[in-house]
C-alpha cells in the first residue's frame, strides 16, 4: 500500500464544509425542538387511559420505531409528491427527522410518566392541586427530568442520523463530504475529516444539552446527561 | 414502451432483497457480537489503560454516524488495495457499528451482576477466567437478552444505510423498483411494511423478555 495522504486540498472547500455543518446544525436543532414538543404532547395524550387516541399514538410510535429512517425519508420525499404534496429536500429532511424523533421522544417520555408513583398524584390531590397543576408539577416535569438523559442520547443519535438525509439530496454535512470527494477524489481524507467533525458535533451537542438540563432541572440531571451513552430503546 | 407497475414480480424482488437485509443483520450481530464482547470485557478489565482504550472506542463509534463508518471502511479497504464487493464492506462496517453498541450494552450487564458474586467467587479461589465462566457471565447473559434483542431491531433498520454505497438490500431494491415503476408511495410503503414485519416481532420479543426478567425481582 503506497498512499500519500493529502489533507491540504480540502482547505479550499472550507466554505462548502461549513455550509454543510450549518445545515446539519439547523436541521438537528429544529427537529429536536419540534420532535420533543410533539413527544410531550403525544405522551400526555397517551397517558389518558382507553380510547382511540391512545391506540393511534401507540400505532404511530410502533410504526416509526420499527421501520428504517431512510425508508421514512423516501416516503416523505418521493412518496408525498405522488399524493399531491411537493416538498423540497431540506423540508423533507426536517419533516422526516421530526416524525422520527417525535416517536422516540413519545416512547421515552411515556416511560417517565409511567414511573411517576401513584402516591405522588394522591399527595398532589391531598394538597388541593387542580388537575392541571398535578399534571404539570407532579407528572410531566418530574417525568421529563427523570428521562432527560435518555432523551438527550436520542437527540444525539438523531443528529448523527441526519447524515442519512444526504440520500435524498439534502445538502447537509454528509452531502458536502460527498461533493468535496467528487471534486478532489480524496475520499479517505474527506471522510476522516468529516467523521471527526461529526464526533466534535456529537460532543458539543451533548455538552449543550447538559447545560440546558442544568438550567431546567439542576445539576444532578446535567451530570447524568454528560455521562450517559446512547441507550438502546427496546 | 409501457412503464412497469408494482405487481407480484416486483414484490418478489423485494422479498429476495429482504434476504440480503437478513444476511447482513446476521453478519453484523455475529461479527459485532464477537468484537463487542471482547470490548465489553476490556471495558471491565482491571487494567486502567485497557478500560480507557475500550471506553474511547465505544465513545467514538457511538459519536459518529453509521454512514461515515460505512464510507471509511468502503474507501479505506479499497485504499489498502482490496477490491471488495459491497457485501464485505457493508458487513465490515455493520460489524464495527454493532460492536460499539453491544460492548456498551454488555458492559452494563456485566456490571449489573452484584459485587458480592465477584467476592464470593474470589473467596472460592476461582481464577478470573473461572469467575467469568461459571459465575458472572451466566447471570450477565440473562440480563443482556432484552436489550440485545432490542438492539437487533436497530441493526435491521440500519442495514438500510448500506444501500447508499450500492449494496442491494431491501431499501436499495425499493429504490430500483421505484426507478422502474415511478410509484414511489406504493413501493416504499411496501418496503416499510416488510421492515415492520421483521422488526415488530423482535421488538415485542425484547419487551416480553424484559417483563419476564423483572417478573421475579420487582416484588
Amino acid at each position: 500500500m503506497s498512499y500519500t495522504f493529502q489533507f491540504g486540498v480540502l482547505a479550499q472547500y472550507q466554505d462548502e464544509i461549513l455550509n454543510g455543518i450549518w445545515l446539519t446544525i439547523k436541521l438537528s436543532v429544529l427537529s429536536i425542538l419540534l420532535g420533543s414538543a410533539a413527544g410531550v404532547v403525544l405522551a400526555s395524550i397517551r397517558s389518558v387511559k382507553g380510547g382511540a387516541a391512545r391506540f393511534l399514538v401507540d400505532a404511530y410510535v410502533e410504526i416509526i420505531r420499527n421501520t428504517p429512517f431512510l425508508v421514512q425519508l423516501f416516503i416523505v420525499y418521493f412518496g408525498l409528491p405522488g399524493v399531491g404534496l411537493r416538498v423540497g429536500a431540506d423540508t423533507a429532511a426536517l419533516i422526516g427527522m421530526t416524525i422520527n424523533l417525535a416517536a422516540y421522544s413519545t416512547e421515552i417520555i411515556r416511560a417517565g410518566i409511567e414511573a411517576v408513583h401513584k402516591s405522588q398524584i394522591e399527595a398532589g390531590e391531598a394538597l388541593g392541586f387542580t388537575r392541571f397543576q398535578i399534571y404539570r408539577h407532579v407528572i410531566i416535569v418530574p417525568a421529563i427530568a427523570k428521562v432527560y438523559p435518555a432523551l438527550c442520547s436520542q437527540f444525539v443519535l438523531m443528529m448523527l442520523a441526519s447524515s442519512i438525509c444526504s440520500a435524498i439530496s439534502t445538502h447537509e454535512l454528509a452531502a458536502s463530504a460527498a461533493f468535496v470527494e467528487s471534486q478532489t477524489y480524496r475520499s479517505f481524507e474527506v471522510y476522516i475529516v468529516v467523521t471527526l467533525i461529526y464526533l466534535a458535533l456529537a460532543l458539543a451537542l451533548r455538552a449543550c444539552l447538559a447545560l440546558v438540563g442544568m438550567w431546567l432541572f439542576g445539576r444532578r440531571v446535567a451530570r447524568r446527561t454528560m455521562t450517559s451513552l446512547p441507550e438502546v430503546q427496546a | 414502451m409501457t412503464l412497469r407497475t408494482f405487481g407480484f414480480n416486483e414484490f418478489g424482488f423485494l422479498l429476495q432483497a429482504l434476504q440480503w437485509t437478513i444476511v447482513l443483520t446476521v453478519i453484523a450481530l455475529i461479527g459485532g457480537g464477537l468484537l463487542g464482547f471482547a470490548v465489553a470485557l476490556a471495558r471491565t478489565s482491571r487494567t486502567k489503560a485497557v478500560r480507557i482504550a475500550a471506553g474511547t472506542y465505544i465513545q467514538v463509534i457511538q459519536g459518529i454516524p453509521v454512514l461515515m463508518i460505512l464510507f471509511l471502511s468502503y474507501y479505506g479497504l479499497s485504499l489498502a488495495g482490496l477490491e471488495l464487493p459491497p457485501l464485505i464492506a457493508s458487513g465490515a462496517s455493520m460489524t464495527i457499528y454493532a460492536s460499539g453498541y453491544l460492548a456498551e450494552i454488555w458492559r452494563g450487564c456485566i456490571q449489573a451482576v452484584p459485587k458480592q458474586q465477584w467476592e464470593a467467587s474470589e473467596s472460592l479461589a476461582m481464577t478470573r477466567l473461572q469467575q467469568y465462566r461459571y459465575v458472572i457471565l451466566p447471570q450477565a447473559v440473562r440480563i443482556s437478552l432484552p436489550p440485545t434483542v432490542g438492539f437487533a431491531v436497530q441493526v435491521v433498520k440500519n442495514t438500510s444505510i448500506t444501500s447508499i454505497i450500492g449494496f442491494v438490500e431491501l431499501a436499495r431494491a425499493g429504490q430500483l423498483i421505484n426507478n422502474a415503476t415511478f410509484q414511489p408511495f406504493r413501493v416504499f410503503i411496501a418496503v416499510a411494511v416488510l421492515y415492520f414485519v421483521v422488526c415488530y416481532p423482535l421488538s415485542q420479543l425484547s419487551r416480553w423478555l424484559e417483563r419476564r426478567l423483572h417478573a421475579g425481582s420487582n416484588r
